[in-house]
């Protein structure tokens, strides 16, 4: 029965050692030590936090990039075509334009050529009146003796004229 | 590290060559245990479990191996005595007035009293070593993760990290919450590590372990002692209220105080069964052990034959028991530990106190 009954001697140690170790692991061993342990753990939770954070800033980040790609490109489309359009009516633009004043140019030159036609027949008209008064005239002063020889000179004179 | 194991390794080769000088001729005293053809196993079995004034390490024929302690005794006729145990020639002289009595204690020659006995006994030593050990331990782990800050721990102090976090997320956290659990975790950690590590050391057969500290008595007397002293003076009001005064309980009940006083002697058997349980556990297990061995003695002792037979037997049943007693060491630090907290939480009451209750029962 000397198993049950605690020991005088033990009893005395254990209670002023274990008292000492209590002391000096609370104060050099388990208060820092947990200490380190909960600061680990919380920087671990942070950084996971921010982690995280970082991966949504990041999706969020990468889908309006491609957004802006999207808009982006859309924008350069529109610019595009609408620069397309702009050449293509220029394009008309001038060209009628061009045609407009081609056909002024072509009728401006048509009526001149008419008119200078019309002067040249005038003229023409005119001169031949005055050639044939002329002819006549010379014909006239010329003293005409005989039938034939009158016939010749006439026949001489218009040999002479030349229509120009 | 390097230094902490080279002093372990001085320590442990200063307390070897101590031994090695403790040499001496065992001489003519009869073998109380082993050889013989009546091997007692009992005499056997309760010098290993008990403590002792040398740390027997091992005998070779009538040469027995031990290392001495100090005896320190105050007598009420002769005052205060310090000598080694030496003295004593292993139990067959006296010395100074004093000898080693029928049940292994020093008492007076004379009245055959006992003395006022602070002897450095075996199981002191085994506790001093497990303490300094511990000390080492867990110092060393802090300076480890001072110098590591930021960084993951590698390798044993990995290893006692599990430990260590088990003990205060699933023990102390577990049963009084965060802040409350903040203020026992020193006293809950010393007691865990304080318990596991002597259980362990107690399954090592050769010296510094073989103490069989955690089932001793006077030891686990102790440790319930400091629970009973903290639960005791951290009680508030509610606490005394539910032990004096209980709620929704019948007036008859109360008005002759028959629930107050199951109520209050609940408060003493709380850590009486601590103290049992670890006791009777860990001496229990020790005592399967040898007895296995000595199973191989007493079969030897009417045949060698026999004896060799029933050895391989002996030998797996007592390797099944120390495995058996490993888990044990483990279970019966949680289990002192979990109860002192859940005892802490009833005291301070609070949020958790339904919770611990529960599991208390």
């Amino acid at each position: 029965m000397d198993l049950v009954i605690p020991d005088f001697g033990l009893l005395f140690w254990m209670v002023v050692s274990f008292s000492i170790l209590l002391i000096i692991l609370r104060k050099f061993a388990w208060k820092p030590l947990l200490k380190m342990l909960q600061d680990r753990e919380d920087e671990i939770a942070k950084s996971l936090d921010s982690a995280n954070e970082a991966k949504l800033q990041m999706e969020k980040l990468v889908s309006s990039n491609e957004a802006m790609m999207r808009e982006a490109r859309a924008e350069r489309e529109a610019m595009l075509r609408e620069a397309k359009d702009a050449k293509d009516k220029i394009v008309a633009e001038a060209q009628t334009a061009a045609k407009a004043e081609a056909d002024k140019i072509i009728l401006a030159a048509r009526r001149e050529i008419e008119a200078e036609k019309e002067a040249a027949k005038a003229e023409l008209q005119s001169k031949v009146a005055e050639l044939s008064v002329e002819i006549a005239e010379k014909i006239l002063r010329r003293e005409l003796s005989t039938e034939t020889k009158q016939g010749e000179y006439v026949e001489d004179l218009v040999k002479n004229i030349s229509l120009n | 590290m390097n230094l902490q194991k080279r002093i372990l390794m001085l320590a442990l080769m200063l307390m070897m060559s101590i031994a090695t000088f403790a040499q001496e001729e065992g001489g003519n005293h009869a073998a109380a245990e082993g050889s013989g053809a009546d091997f007692n196993a009992g005499p056997f079995i309760m010098n290993h479990i008990g403590d002792s004034y040398e740390w027997h390490i091992a005998t070779f024929g009538d040469f027995h191996l031990s290392l001495p302690l100090p005896c320190i005794l105050y007598s009420g006729q002769s005052g205060f005595h310090l000598f080694s145990s030496s003295n004593f020639h292993h139990g067959h002289a006296e010395y100074e007035g004093f000898k080693i009595g029928d049940n292994g204690k020093i008492v007076e020659v004379s009245t055959g009293e006992r003395p006022w006995d602070f002897s450095i006994t075996k199981n002191v030593v085994a506790m001093f070593f497990s303490m300094i050990l511990i000390c080492f331990m867990f110092i060393g782990m802090k300076k480890y993760y001072a110098k590591n800050v930021g960084k993951a721990p590698h390798g044993f102090y990995n290893a006692l990290e599990i430990i260590v976090l088990f003990v205060r997320d699933d023990i102390a956290y577990a049963s009084l919450g965060k802040k409350n659990g903040d203020k026992f975790m020193p006293f809950l950690m010393t007691v865990f590590f304080f318990i596991f590590i002597n259980n362990l050391l107690g399954l090592i057969p050769i010296i510094p372990g073989g103490a069989n500290l955690t089932g001793n008595i006077a030891v686990t007397c102790v440790l319930a002692l400091f629970t009973f002293f903290i639960t005791t003076f951290s009680g508030n009001k509610e606490y005394w209220q539910d032990i004096f005064w209980p709620h929704g309980v019948p007036l008859w009940l109360n008005c002759p105080p028959i629930i107050p006083i199951v109520e209050l002697m609940g408060v003493f058997t709380k850590p009486i069964v601590l103290m049992v349980r670890l006791f009777a556990n860990i001496t229990a297990g020790h005592i399967i052990a040898l007895s296995f061995y000595s199973l191989i003695f007493i079969f030897g002792a009417k045949s060698a034959g026999v004896g060799y037979g029933v050895a391989p037997v002996s030998v797996a049943f007592t390797i099944f028991m120390s495995v058996l007693e490993l888990l044990v060491a483990f279970i019966q630090a949680y289990v002192f530990t979990l109860l002192s907290s859940i005892y802490f939480s009833m005291a301070i009451g609070g949020e958790h106190e339904e919770k611990a209750v529960e599991v208390a029962h």
